[in-house]
């Protein structure tokens, strides 16, 4: 697996949350394409979110700092993602992380939930692959290059046990496709 | 029946700034709207239908794109006031500024701002910048659900398509500009 070693002490990074290999697989690999020295922490389920947010669990003594976005399944084993969005949003030092929803569902009654427990924004998964893939682009394009995350502490490299680090250099989207 | 057209909302004082704003989200070819406004308290009018919008129709914007420094009421200010207004709080607003000031951003994120956007100075930058949030919140985004009921058309006056062969007229010269004359 890629662990790059040679991450500055502030790298910004993006936790993504996403229990379906397939579509995460996807998602990495767009993200990829932005070429740019940005981190993606991926976790497979809610509890792990809020462990990796909160440096508890497996994630106990992380270090690193809050990710510039979580881009975040709503459907996921655990603790799914409107409770996860609820605790985030309700919690002083994690509220202000920019959370965007990715999922397949575009019912009003998830919006609606979603918006009022405060996403900063909603997008949903678009069932063409390569739709898919240009919609995640276009989710890293903004939150990653454009948005101006909330100012956050002193931030080193994060590490964990089983969870893997991509880099989204293109040169790693080999390592990702064999990786999983 | 949804009669709404997606648009987007501009608050933006500086003509300059807004002209570029709004020529830099013309290269979409989508058919959003984009409604300037020029100071704070008109964006709040506009959003709630009074004064020289009463009578509005056409929904929310599906985004606010919300500069911090302009007169009447300043941007934090109407943040402050849409995100604490039931009605208005899940609208995406997003803060284009050409503040990095620490306590702007956190004034901005405490308050529930869904994203803030530090205007580039080289004017390339900026397009690009302003292409990829337009990108992002027009066509990526899914913008709340709309509540309540709407009328037929949209608000006289002030309508800017994202039309090429309509943007170039679309800023009028400041000391002519409809929203100025107060």
């Amino acid at each position: 697996m890629n662990m790059n070693t040679n991450v500055s002490v502030n790298v910004r990074h993006i936790l993504l949350a996403e229990d379906d290999p397939r579509d995460a697989k996807l998602t990495l690999a767009a993200l990829a394409e932005h070429n740019v020295d940005n981190k993606v922490f991926h976790v497979t389920d809610g509890e792990a979110v809020l462990d990796y947010l909160n440096c508890e669990g497996k994630f106990k003594g992380r270090e690193g700092g809050n990710p510039v976005a979580i881009m975040l399944d709503l459907k996921m084993p655990k603790v799914d993602g409107l409770e996860v969005l609820k605790i985030i949003k309700a919690e002083e030092k994690l509220k202000t992380i920019p959370v965007v929803v990715l999922t397949s569902s575009r019912e009003p009654s998830d919006l609606i939930d979603c918006y009022e427990q405060g996403v900063n924004a909603y997008v949903v998964k678009p069932v063409d692959f390569a739709e898919f893939a240009q919609a995640v682009k276009q989710i890293g394009g903004f939150w990653v290059m454009v948005n101006e995350p909330p100012p956050i502490g002193k931030e080193a490299a994060p590490t964990s046990g089983s969870d893997v680090i991509f880099s989204l250099k293109k040169k790693s989207r080999d390592q990702i496709g064999a990786g999983t | 029946m949804n009669t709404s057209i997606k648009h987007i909302l501009l608050a933006e004082d500086d003509p300059r700034d807004a002209q570029m704003t709004l020529a830099a989200l013309e290269e979409y070819n989508l058919i959003n709207k984009v409604f300037a406004v020029h100071d704070g308290e008109a964006v709040l009018d506009y959003l709630y239908c009074r004064e020289r919008f009463e009578g509005r129709v056409g929904g929310n914007p599906v985004a606010i794109l919300l500069d911090l420094k302009m007169p009447k009421v300043d941007g934090l200010e109407v943040l402050k006031i849409i995100k604490a207004d039931e009605n208005l709080k899940t609208i995406p607003v997003v803060v284009l500024t050409s503040s990095r000031e620490t306590p702007d951003l956190i004034d901005c994120y405490n308050h529930g701002v869904n994203a803030y956007v530090v205007k580039p100075v080289d004017f390339d930058a900026f397009a690009k910048a302003v292409k990829q949030l337009g990108v992002f919140w027009a066509a990526v985004n899914e913008p709340p659900p709309e509540i309540g009921g709407e009328k037929t058309s949209i608000c006289n006056g002030e309508v800017i398509s994202l039309e090429k062969k309509e943007v170039k007229n679309a800023i009028p010269a400041p000391t002519s500009h409809p929203t100025l004359r107060r």
